[in-house]
């Protein structure tokens, strides 16, 4: 029992720490964006000074950009200056029983198969089930802490380990890169941080989802992961719980810096709120995702499943400047009602004999639109480099739309490029087979995605991808009929 | 087991059915022969419960039940099975997948328990040898790139996992050569029992030397112009389908 309180006590002692506790009012920055905004986050967060100071140069380099309009997507004007900047995490009203929970999340939970546990948690009922993941967390750490594995929020790094922040932020997208990286860049509030030291292998998936507090990181996340020569990682990111998120706009920034012969596999299953039916609310979800294989031999992998969100501007990037690095993409993207999505990679041939591979697996429902965008650039010195692009669209019904706009830059002659896209639709005839095996018409369109999906979805860690599953099931509800 | 009375069916507005009456009882295996066109499969496709068929007159009441008011599924977890004449591909489904999903369904509809692991895969090797079929053509993504040999093996194959009480073969022995044919047959036999029905469609005799049918019924025109024991599907074969086109017009 002793070690239990001990847990507990942990568990209680950091939210404190975070300053969850103080009086609200002032942990609010004011509606709108300046450079005062940016002092206050800086400073809540007890930033050193030449973090704000990179901070106030984003924020002056964004305010001389313009918003870009070239993704398939339409959404009425974001007015920047009508958001709250940082909010700290509401404090989580303690529930002392599931039955205070909104009984539609919980039929969301049960759909997914969330252990009882895990559903507590979640939704913030105070139970054994919170010390357990606690000490799942805490166990966790100490493992990789003695192989010398860093995982720890943004803000913990900024403070523990500042020179490796110092050496690798922007490393991989430069502050300047675009409008909303520019902006994440000047008001980030939180994110994860993962260093994998020289030839090390991490021994688990590390996921976002273990690590307390990981839920509450705001609407501007900052990642950046860093594996050192030779060492290996999987990463998972976000839980596949649906998060009733009430920020409208999401720029998060991801950086990946892989050095030779590392490894880095990046899993992402994002479950956003998409708006209603009518596409009323919703999050915007503009993300900056990039890695870079640095050395010879590295390889990055992108794994993304997205369901969620109201629009969807997102293209995680290789660049393959290392001899012989490798890139992987494999999406899958679903849009149902009105949801918009723009998504897809891009393949920067750098280095010689780079290799590259592209699957993306696109599900288009209801009366929305999914666009593939990607872009395969093999430049002048990357002799001998190979891609694979394959872009696949399923649609259902004969009002959504799927859209596909593959650029392919080539500049040196001994490239290999291949690019193969397919459209379908799921056919009566599949539905029929299925129906008459027993199989209702939901379940039978479920199977269908999900066996289109497979390729991608094999790409997953096991328990991933059996959440992702139910989750594209949980996604198609109403697609039928 | 099966009542069909006057049952009348069309598609896209053509009637192709014109007054279906059939009455099969447990135990019994029943042959429906008839020429390209006379509505053989319509017929097959009509029991199992696909959309694009609307009934438009007449009653099949099957164990009790309006069979016409259930939907697909619904029939399907009541016991009726049809082995489809183009089995349908679907991508990155295995059929193992696909089997446990339906077999689930089925018994979640029953009100029993969902089957364990364990015992899902011994009735899958069980049932594999009964219709000859290897593991590995069951962890491919369903009769994606299958011969028509094995697709229709596959067909059987489901069929015995799924049990029914009614299966419908539609023309299972097309594509087939002699040999898949023996073991289709034997597979067929094999799940017979007095409890079960069977209905074979089929175009030519060859398959009932295999599946001996206590009746074959002959379709012509959407509709059962003649009756009889497998003595009639041996003069079908002699014959051909001619003289039973000529008598159908003496009696308009």
């Amino acid at each position: 029992m002793s070690s239990d309180n001990q847990i507990l006590e942990e568990f209680t002692s950091k939210e404190y720490e975070h300053g969850w506790t103080v009086d609200l009012e002032s942990d609010q920055a004011p509606k709108g964006l300046n450079e005062d905004t940016v002092r206050f986050i800086s400073h809540k967060k007890n930033e050193p000074d030449w973090l704000l100071q990179w901070r106030l140069k984003a924020f002056r380099h964004w305010q001389k950009m313009e918003e870009p309009n070239w993704a398939n997507v339409n959404y009425p004007a974001i007015d920047y200056q009508d958001i709250i900047y940082y909010s700290a995490p509401k404090p989580k009203k303690e529930l002392s029983s599931l039955d205070e929970v909104d009984p539609e999340l919980l039929a969301t939970f049960e759909k997914l198969g969330i252990s009882l546990d895990e559903q507590k948690r979640l939704s913030g009922v105070a139970v054994d089930a919170v010390i357990d993941s606690v000490s799942v967390a805490t166990t966790f750490k100490d493992t990789l802490g003695k192989l010398g594995v860093i995982f720890c929020s943004f803000s913990e790094a900024v403070k523990e380990h500042p020179e490796l922040i110092r050496e690798y932020l922007g490393s991989v997208v430069p502050m300047t890169d675009n409008y909303f990286a520019a902006l994440n860049s000047a008001v980030f509030s939180d994110g994860s941080f993962c260093y994998i030291p020289k030839g090390v292998r991490c021994p688990m998936e590390l996921s976002t989802y273990f690590r307390i507090n990981a839920a509450n990181t705001g609407q501007f996340e900052r990642t950046l992961i860093i594996a050192e020569e030779g060492s290996y990682v999987s990463y998972l990111e976000g839980c596949t719980a649906p998060m009733r998120d009430e920020n409208q706009l999401h720029a998060a920034v991801v950086e990946i810096y892989v050095k030779g012969s590392a490894e880095v596999k990046y899993s992402t299953v994002q479950n956003w709120y998409p708006g209603n039916k009518e596409g009323v609310g919703g999050i915007y979800n503009f993300v900056t995702k990039r890695a870079i294989c640095a050395g010879d031999h590295a390889k990055i992998s992108w794994t993304q499943v997205e369901t969620g969100s109201s629009i969807t501007w997102k293209y995680p990037s290789c660049i393959l400047k290392g001899d012989y690095s490798i890139g992987e993409f494999y999406s899958v993207a679903v849009t149902n009602n009105m949801q918009q999505a723009d998504t897809g990679t891009k393949m920067i041939h750098i280095g010689k004999h780079t290799r590259s591979r592209i699957v993306s697996k696109g599900v288009s429902v209801g009366r929305s639109q999914n666009s593939y965008r990607g872009q395969v650039k093999i430049t002048k010195k990357a002799d001998g480099a190979r891609n694979f692009s394959q872009c696949d669209s399923l649609l259902m019904g004969s009002q959504c739309g799927a859209h596909t706009f593959p650029y392919i830059d080539v500049e040196n002659k001994s490239a290999q490029v291949e690019h193969e896209a397919t459209t379908s639709k799921i056919g009566e005839d599949q539905i029929f087979y299925c129906t008459q095996r027993g199989i209702d018409e939901e379940s039978a369109v479920a199977l269908i995605v999900n066996g289109y999906c497979k390729e991608v979805l094999n790409q997953l860690p096991m328990e991933f991808a059996v959440e992702a599953q139910k989750l594209l099931a949980l996604t198609l509800e109403g697609s039928v009929g | 087991m099966l009542k069909i009375t006057n049952l009348h069916a069309s598609v896209e507005g053509k009637e192709i059915l014109k007054g279906i009456n059939l009455e099969i009882k447990a135990g019994e295996v029943h042959a429906i022969m008839g020429p390209n066109g006379s509505g053989k499969s319509t017929l097959a496709s009509v029991l199992a419960g696909r959309e694009e068929y609307e009934t438009t007159k007449g009653e099949v009441n099957y164990m009790g039940k309006d069979l016409l008011e259930l939907a697909a599924e619904d029939r399907a977890r009541e016991g009726v099975f049809l082995a489809f004449q183009y089995p349908i591909e679907i991508p990155g489904v295995s059929t193992t997948n696909f089997l446990k999903t339906a077999i689930n369904q089925i018994r979640e509809y029953r009100g029993e328990e969902q089957l364990d692991a364990v015992t899902f895969l011994s009735r899958m090797k069980e049932k594999m040898k009964l219709v000859e079929i290897d593991q590995s053509l069951l962890s491919r993504s369903l009769n994606e790139g299958f011969s028509g040999g094995e697709k229709k093996r596959n067909e059987i194959f489901q069929m015995a996992m799924l049990e029914p009480k009614l299966a419908i073969l539609d023309e299972t022995d097309s594509g087939l050569d002699i040999d898949a044919l023996k073991i289709v047959a034997n597979g067929v036999n094999k799940l017979k029992t007095k409890d079960n029905a069977t209905i074979v469609v089929t175009h030519y005799q060859r398959l009932l030397d295999y599946i001996v049918p206590d009746f074959v019924h002959v379709l012509y025109k959407g509709r059962i112009v003649k009756s009889g024991t497998k003595d009639l599907a041996l003069e079908l074969e002699a014959k051909g389908y001619d003289w039973i086109k000529e008598e159908v017009k003496e009696t308009v």
